[in-house]
């Protein structure tokens, strides 16, 4: 797969990461030495072995539908930059 | 050109369990904000989501009760994206493996049945809630409802009109709360939503180009905003335009839909599988349990009413509309088997009527089934005509003489006189009073009759039986 310096910067974009030119040819190079590690494994047939969706073989445990925490509001808000009424405050989002 | 509306629906539920689906966090609604989100949800640095054992069974109810496939394993994926709202700047959903995969729901449009496929239905996270008012040019997040259980639900576009797609929305509204997985509250947003809307000509295969309406919150903006939608399409590939795939907001106020975003500023999510949440596993022995839970399901139950009892299809959809009226008609009609259709009409005319006005629940109707069914009785037998059990009802509804119907009749003097005799002395006396009257039915005036019937009735303060009275009037006029 070729990648594309636009591509990077999509990503980048799409992410929220601030790069420059030359981070951009850097990463490029760095993202497109290991998509050519993964074609080199997809060279190997493994159309007969199920696909993972997590490295380990286990399943995921679950919890009982029961109510555990309790408020601490005052205590995670006195970490927030600005809050007012119980709100988290933040720079204005609009639709 | 003749055009046809194509429609699919994602609707998202909201589970009806008491914590989130990833974290101990209660979902109670309208909490003060905030008092609801623990590190979890705030996604603090260090914290790991479990899952919420109680969501998981909801979405294999629902499974279950659509005829779909049950997927093990299912994966819970990252949908990327940033907004205040989403604190962890991803949403935990499902993409690839969704847990509930096909199905197909069956509803009615206007008296014919159709049946709408499913894709999927798949769990995942609610995200906050955005207050852009008030707050000097800053916008206010509350988290209560960041990692509230969602089972979004995505049919097939195999609706062909804004009525279709109310009744699929109506019918999948039903059924969710029948299984008791979703409260159905619209206007707390525990049911949204969105439409996929396209249109094409008549007779053609390929799909139009779509654009999607966002967070339709009640069936009447979802009618009009698929009107209004297809309307749009239809005008601007009939003036020899092309759609621009996007999504579209729906202004009530304005009733229209307006761009919200283009298909190029959308969002690529960058999906991939969450590595914090391991694959869910889900036993076979763990589905059988679920099934064993399953109540008789609506579909079923329309069909038992109609076989076992004949009632219409009318009839059926609205006994049906609600478990709680179904289970209420079921409780009554055990008690007299034979009168199904006087039930039903009691249930959907009197109850549902006081109910109404009342603005209650029919689980809170203080009339119970066993009243209602004891009040019948006494229609059926005679004791009692269905004008005067009006009466009764009342009583019974207010908790008169201990909500004892032979009590009440007794106590108000509201037993139905069906004594021949008694209804002569009542019809002498009315004839007696009336000369001018009978002359004139007597001279072929037949209004004069029904005046007569009025003033024994009257005299009887309603009480007499009307078939009765009917018919020993008749005699008596014949007689002289």
């Amino acid at each position: 797969m070729n990648l594309s310096l636009n591509d990077v910067k999509r990503i980048a974009d799409l992410a929220y990461i601030e790069i420059d030119e030359n981070q951009a040819e850097a990463t490029l190079a760095q993202l497109s030495s290991i998509f050519n590690m993964i074609e080199t494994m997809q060279s190997v047939d493994a159309s007969a072995i199920e696909p993972m969706s997590h490295s380990q073989s286990v399943s995921q445990r679950l919890r009982e539908d029961i109510v555990t925490e309790s408020d601490q509001r005052a205590l995670f808000q006195s970490i927030a930059p600005q809050v007012q009424e119980g709100l988290y405050l933040v720079p204005q989002v609009i639709e | 050109m003749q055009w046809e509306i194509v429609i699919g629906l994602e609707v998202h539920t909201q589970l009806s369990t008491q914590s989130k689906i990833f974290s101990g966090a209660s979902t109670a609604y309208g909490a003060t904000p905030n008092t609801q989100a623990c590190e979890v949800d705030l996604a603090l640095p260090g914290v790991l989501p479990v899952l919420n054992k109680g969501a998981v069974e909801r979405a294999i109810k629902f499974g279950l009760s659509v005829n779909a496939k049950i997927n093990s394993p299912s994966v819970f994926a990252r949908k990327n994206y940033f907004y205040p709202d989403l604190p962890k700047g991803y949403q935990i959903s499902q993409f690839e493996l969704p847990i509930v995969q096909g199905g197909s729901i069956c509803m009615q449009v206007n008296g014919v049945e159709k049946i709408v496929r499913l894709t999927r239905a798949h769990l995942e996270e609610d995200a906050g809630k955005s207050l852009h008012e008030d707050f000097h040019d800053m916008t206010g997040i509350d988290l209560n409802r960041a990692g509230t259980p969602l089972l979004e639900i995505v049919s097939e576009p195999d609706m062909r009109s804004s009525a279709e797609a109310v009744a699929y929305a109506k019918t999948l509204h039903t059924l969710v709360r029948w299984i008791g997985i979703c409260d159905g509250n619209m206007q707390e947003g525990s049911f949204r939503c969105d439409a996929n809307v396209s249109v094409r000509p008549v007779g053609t295969e390929k799909l139009g180009i779509r654009c999607e309406i966002k967070n339709l919150n009640s069936f009447r903006f979802l009618e009009k905003a698929i009107d209004f939608e297809a309307y749009r399409q239809i005008e601007i590939l009939e003036e020899g335009g092309t759609i621009r795939q996007e999504t579209r907001l729906y202004d009530a106020n304005k009733d229209e839909t307006r761009t919200m975003r283009t298909k190029e500023d959308a969002n690529d999510y960058r999906y991939f599988p969450d590595p914090d949440l391991l694959p869910l596993e889900i036993t076979v022995e763990w589905i059988e349990q679920v099934k064993q839970t399953l109540p008789e399901l609506p579909q079923a139950r329309r069909d038992r009413y109609m076989v076992e009892f004949g009632l219409s299809a009318y009839d059926v959809s609205v006994l049906t509309a609600s478990r709680e009226m179904a289970d209420y008609f079921d409780a009554s009609v055990k008690l007299l088997p034979t009168q199904a259709k006087l039930c039903a009409n009691w249930i959907m005319g009197e109850i549902s009527g006081r109910l109404n006005k009342e603005n209650m629940e029919i689980s809170n109707c203080p009339v119970k089934p066993d009243d209602l069914a004891a009040l019948l009785i006494r229609i059926s037998d005679g004791t009692t005509s269905g004008k005067v059990a009006k009466t009764i009802f009342e009583s019974l509804w207010l908790g008169e003489c201990g909500k004892n119907v032979d009590a009440i009749i007794e106590a108000k003097g509201l037993k139905q006189i069906s004594d021949d005799c008694a209804i002569e002395k009542l019809v002498d006396d009315v004839l007696a009073a009336n000369v001018q009257q009978v002359a004139d039915y007597r001279n072929g005036k037949e209004k004069a009759f029904n005046s007569l019937i009025g003033q024994i009735m009257k005299a009887a303060q309603g009480k007499a039986n009307p078939m009765q009275v009917n018919t020993i009037l008749k005699k008596k006029l014949m007689e002289k």
